[in-house]
């Protein structure tokens, strides 16, 4: 068996919270999350999702930093920023393409996710897939993962040009091999969209 | 007197709910001189393994308990928070008594139970027995469950009994008891993830029972085809196979409808019905003009829906289908659920791996809270206090004679109701917050205002306890030894992890206190909460929730054991009905016919929309320990409306804009949420608000006439915009029912 992974299935995403309440209590940042939980468009409809990092192959928040504050372990972690080196210049907040980092302004540091590092060094899962009720977010090794779903887990990814490969993976549906990302406007007029599928209302068309 | 003592402004000054956020000691890391206690959730019916970590006698944080096998380590964020609150600031730690004009000031333990004795005393000498009741919960162990109705029918010789479990299962457990003859989920969870179609109504699970939602995607990634029943598209409705937006109360509409196609398209096991049910052609003639038309109206869905939920259900090799306080909570609460078991039965699909049944107990011990003996017509091991065999074993079991047993009691709503038109004069609580989770909040609180003493046993000041005369402070579940029996009917063990502070007590000892000194102290001298459970398991011997095979050693060894387990040695029984062997003393199950009906109060003109009020994951019922953790309320910090875009259009409401919802008894001032994702005819305000922020200030107290369920998911509102309250409890803080 290979060694275990970390995988998002957004699909499963009930919203929870478990996961930004349980973040707060790893032991290398308790009393702060790091975890990032999107609700997506309540208007719309219920879908959220969580955001950890991603702890990219070629992680960019590192390649913009100026002070050289952010390193990866040779596991593949990328970790929050180094207190002496970080100047808080945020960089790596505007650059990650999957919005990860937080400056931290009372400490005056970015931070983030290191995926409970403390835990998952020793052999433990992190402190959020640990406990997600959905398993929206699972730690475990990839041919568990093979064998108890439909999905298939893909890490790579394009963001218009930009080619990113990640540690952690994304289940997507099988035809997938890569997300591709497109710049999409971001107010588009809702005559664009799609009749939304999600609107109880257009369900019950025909009834009294 | 049973009048609060000052204005609730000042009452919150000092007793909160404030928030707790940072726990004992700091945010410290593990250390190595902590020790984790294996023990489980305290909120909910699905009973999470957790283990708290303590140090110095204090509970310092959690750390996930993957061994256990319900939810192997998974919690939501109730779960990951519950540790907060021990150590909190708010945590009563005397015994206190109400001081007119003042608040409430700490007493003696002695004067506090000479005060409760004498009063008990004085009322039940000048009124009657009756006059005094007991309100207990369905959050204490089995111990303390099975101690409260011994503590009523010996030591009070009270006929009204009743428990906050007749706001949860009882429509489900009565449904059950008819169809099935017993009263529990029929299955393990572990089948869930083994059905090929999954029906569940009137659970919003994502919300109220989190951990399933896995073993339902679990069984959604094996193939199985999903349909919900919901008013609202609730997160675990999203991605349903078939979604079905039910109108509140036309959830038998649905059933009957499926069940008219199944017999017309020959989607029944017809052997197993003739082996193993009675009552079948009855109930296929009821459903007979069940057409998906008129199905359809009664339902307030398209009739193409419910053919679809029959042919999604009918021809599946397995099923399973679950139902929660969506479909229960209705003046015809029985019949929905019947309805519902109606189309299990009917497939044969019961009893069997990847088949079953189960309705989503709401409360931590929501199911073994309903079995001890709490409940106004009922003795331990789900015994019946009107049959005069178990009333004998009953009170051989605790050395009594079978005369000075009382008879069948109040339930909760008629209780209140007496207590309101002066037949009950002394009330002792427990575990019940009845200001804010009972319906019509306003005359609950005119109700209390009617005693002439009060009691309540709690560990925090709940907005019920501000209107007693005498709280005793008691123990929270981390603080006592014990046993629950989760959402499967798996009973699992508590463990202590910490003493009371200061002076409070852990509850079965106040209990047993009180009835020592009204002269009934062989009774109730147990040494510890253990000998209690031995006692229990002897009065469950041969009732239908037994558990004499079970001892807390058997517990810890073995993760929980499923009742009926009869025999020390036997294996308990994860899943019931095998071979198609049912409760009943025919040994099959009994099918029930079921017809629709109105519920008590429909939308008309004066009042045209409809109100229904659930949870939200963060908070848990009435709020007396979830609204005085920081992180928890934070997540949802206040009540709110959700209403469709085309409803707020026609009232001229944005999202964020106040809303006034008003019925016919009160109003509620929150937030419009303004989504796509609920009928347009219909609004939602979740209810774990206290004050002008409760739901239940609108909700209809009529109740189903077998379960005695309240209707709180069905009743007339109007809407209209308002200005943002600035009175004196909108001025508090959010978590005691203030607006923001």
């Amino acid at each position: 068996m290979s060694e275990a992974a970390f995988f998002i299935d957004y699909s499963r995403c009930i919203g929870c919270e478990a996961c930004v309440n349980a973040c707060a209590e790893c032991d290398t940042h308790r009393g702060t999350s790091m975890i990032h939980l999107e609700t997506i468009e309540r208007r719309e409809s219920v879908q959220t999702a969580p955001q950890i990092c991603m702890h990219c192959e070629d992680p960019i928040c590192a390649q913009v930093c100026p002070a050289d504050a952010i390193k990866k372990t040779p596991d593949g972690v990328v970790q929050s920023s180094l207190k002496p080196r970080c100047i808080g210049c945020s960089n790596c907040v505007l650059s990650c393409p999957f919005g990860v980092p937080k400056y931290m302004s009372g400490i005056d540091q970015m931070m983030k996710c290191d995926m409970c590092y403390d835990r998952s060094s020793v052999g433990k899962k992190p402190m959020c897939a640990t406990v997600c009720p959905s398993g929206a977010l699972t730690y475990t090794s990839m041919e568990e993962i093979q064998r108890t779903r439909q999905g298939i887990p893909v890490n790579s990814w394009k963001f218009g040009a930009e080619e990113v490969k990640t540690k952690v993976y994304v289940m997507v549906p099988r035809e997938v091999t890569r997300v591709e990302i497109e710049l999409v406007q971001i107010h588009t007029t809702p005559s664009a969209l799609p009749n939304d599928p999600y609107d109880v209302a257009l369900m019950l068309e025909g009834m009294e | 007197m049973a009048k609060l003592p000052v204005e609730a402004p000042e009452l919150v000054r000092v007793f909160g709910p404030t928030l707790h956020r940072v726990p004992a000691g700091g945010w410290s890391r593990t250390t190595e001189d902590e020790k984790l206690v294996k023990t489980h959730c305290c909120f909910c019916g699905q009973q999470c393994g957790i283990q708290l970590r303590v140090q110095d006698n204090k509970v310092v944080g959690f750390e996930p308990w993957e061994d256990f096998p319900f939810n192997r380590g998974k919690l939501c964020p109730k779960g990951v928070k519950r540790y907060m609150q021990a150590e909190h600031p708010d945590r009563l730690k005397h015994p206190i008594q109400r001081v007119e004009g003042a608040g409430f000031e700490a007493i003696s333990w002695d004067f506090a139970m000479q005060r409760v004795v004498g009063e008990i005393q004085r009322i039940q000498s000048t009124y009657g027995k009756d006059a005094f009741a007991v309100l207990t919960g369905a959050s204490l162990t089995n111990e303390k469950a099975y101690l409260m109705g011994k503590f009523a029918r010996v030591a009070l010789q009270t006929a009204n009994i009743d428990y906050n479990g007749r706001l949860c299962m009882v429509s489900a457990g009565a449904a059950s008891k008819k169809v099935f003859g017993m009263d529990r989920s029929a299955n393990p969870w572990s089948d869930i993830p083994k059905a090929k179609v999954i029906l569940a109504a009137g659970a919003n699970i994502a919300e109220c029972a989190p951990i399933t939602t896995d073993y339902i995607w679990q069984a959604r990634e094996n193939g199985a085809k999903l349909i919900i029943l919901d008013p609202r598209m609730t997160p675990i409705a999203r991605n349903a196979d078939l979604f079905i937006p039910v109108r509140p109360g036309g959830d038998i509409g649905v059933f009957n409808g499926m069940l008219h196609i199944l017999i017309e398209r020959g989607w029944i096991d017809r052997k197993f019905i003739e082996e193993h049910t009675t009552g079948f052609d009855q109930l296929a003639e009821s459903v007979k003009k069940y057409t998906p038309e008129y199905s359809s109206k009664i339902a307030g869905v398209p009739a193409e829906m419910i053919v679809k939920a029959a042919e999604l259900w009918g021809p599946a090799p397995t099923s399973f289908l679950m139902h929660a306080r969506g479909i229960e909570h209705h003046t015809k609460g029985v019949d929905n659920c019947m309805a519902a078991i109606n189309l299990v039965v009917a497939t044969g699909r019961i009893g069997r791996e990847g088949c079953g049944y189960a309705m989503i107990t709401g409360q931590g011990n929501g199911q073994g809270g309903r079995e001890q003996g709490q409940k106004c017509d009922q003795l331990p091991g789900s015994r019946d206090i009107s049959n005069p065999e178990h009333r004998k074993y009953i009170a051989g079991v605790w050395g009594v004679e079978e005369a000075s047993l009382p008879q069948k009691g109040l339930s909760a709503i008629p209780l209140v109701e007496a207590i309101h038109a002066g037949k009950i004069k002394g009330l002792v609580s427990i575990c019940f917050n009845p200001v804010v989770s009972l319906p019509d909040a306003n005359f609950v609180r005119e109700a209390l205002e009617k005693l002439e003493f009060f009691t309540c046993i709690d560990f925090f000041l709940s907005e019920t306890a501000r209107y007693a005369d005498v709280v005793l402070a008691g123990s929270l579940m981390e603080e006592d030894e014990g046993t629950t029996t989760n959402v499967e009917g798996r009973v699992i063990r508590h463990r202590k992890a910490v003493t009371p502070p200061v002076e409070a007590r852990e509850d079965w000892k106040i209990i047993c206190e009180i009835a020592g000194r009204l002269g009934y102290a062989d009774k109730f001298s147990y040494p510890s909460s253990k000998e209690i459970f031995e006692e229990l398991r002897i009065a469950s011997k041969g009732g239908v929730s037994d558990y004499y095979g079970m001892t807390w050693d058997r517990l810890d060894e073995s993760n929980g054991l499923f009742w009926p387990c009869p025999e020390v040695g036997h294996p308990g029984t994860p899943r019931l009905y095998e071979n198609g062997k049912f409760g009943h003393p025919d040994g099959r199950a009994h099918f029930m016919p079921v017809e629709w009906r109105p519920s008590d109060e429909m939308p008309d003109e004066e009042y045209p929309v409809i109100l229904t009020t659930g949870r939200v994951v963060s908070q848990f019922l009435s709020g007396t320990q979830t609204r005085r953790i920081g992180a928890l309320v934070d997540q949802t910090s206040q009540p709110f409306c959700e209403m469709h875009p085309r409803l707020a259009d026609k009232y001229g409401i944005g999202d964020g804009d106040f809303v006034k919802v008003e019925s016919r008894r009160g109003n509620v001032v929150v937030h419009a949420k303004v989504v796509k994702t609920i009928r347009p005819d219909t609004v939602f305000v979740p209810y774990h608000w206290p004050l002008d922020r409760s739901a239940n200030n609108c909700t209809n107290r009529a109740i189903d006439p077998v379960s005695n369920i309240p209707e709180f998911k069905i009743c007339a509102v109007r809407l209209s915009k308002a200005d943002q309250p600035t009175d004196s409890i909108a001025m508090l803080e959010v978590q005691a029912g203030g607006v923001r």
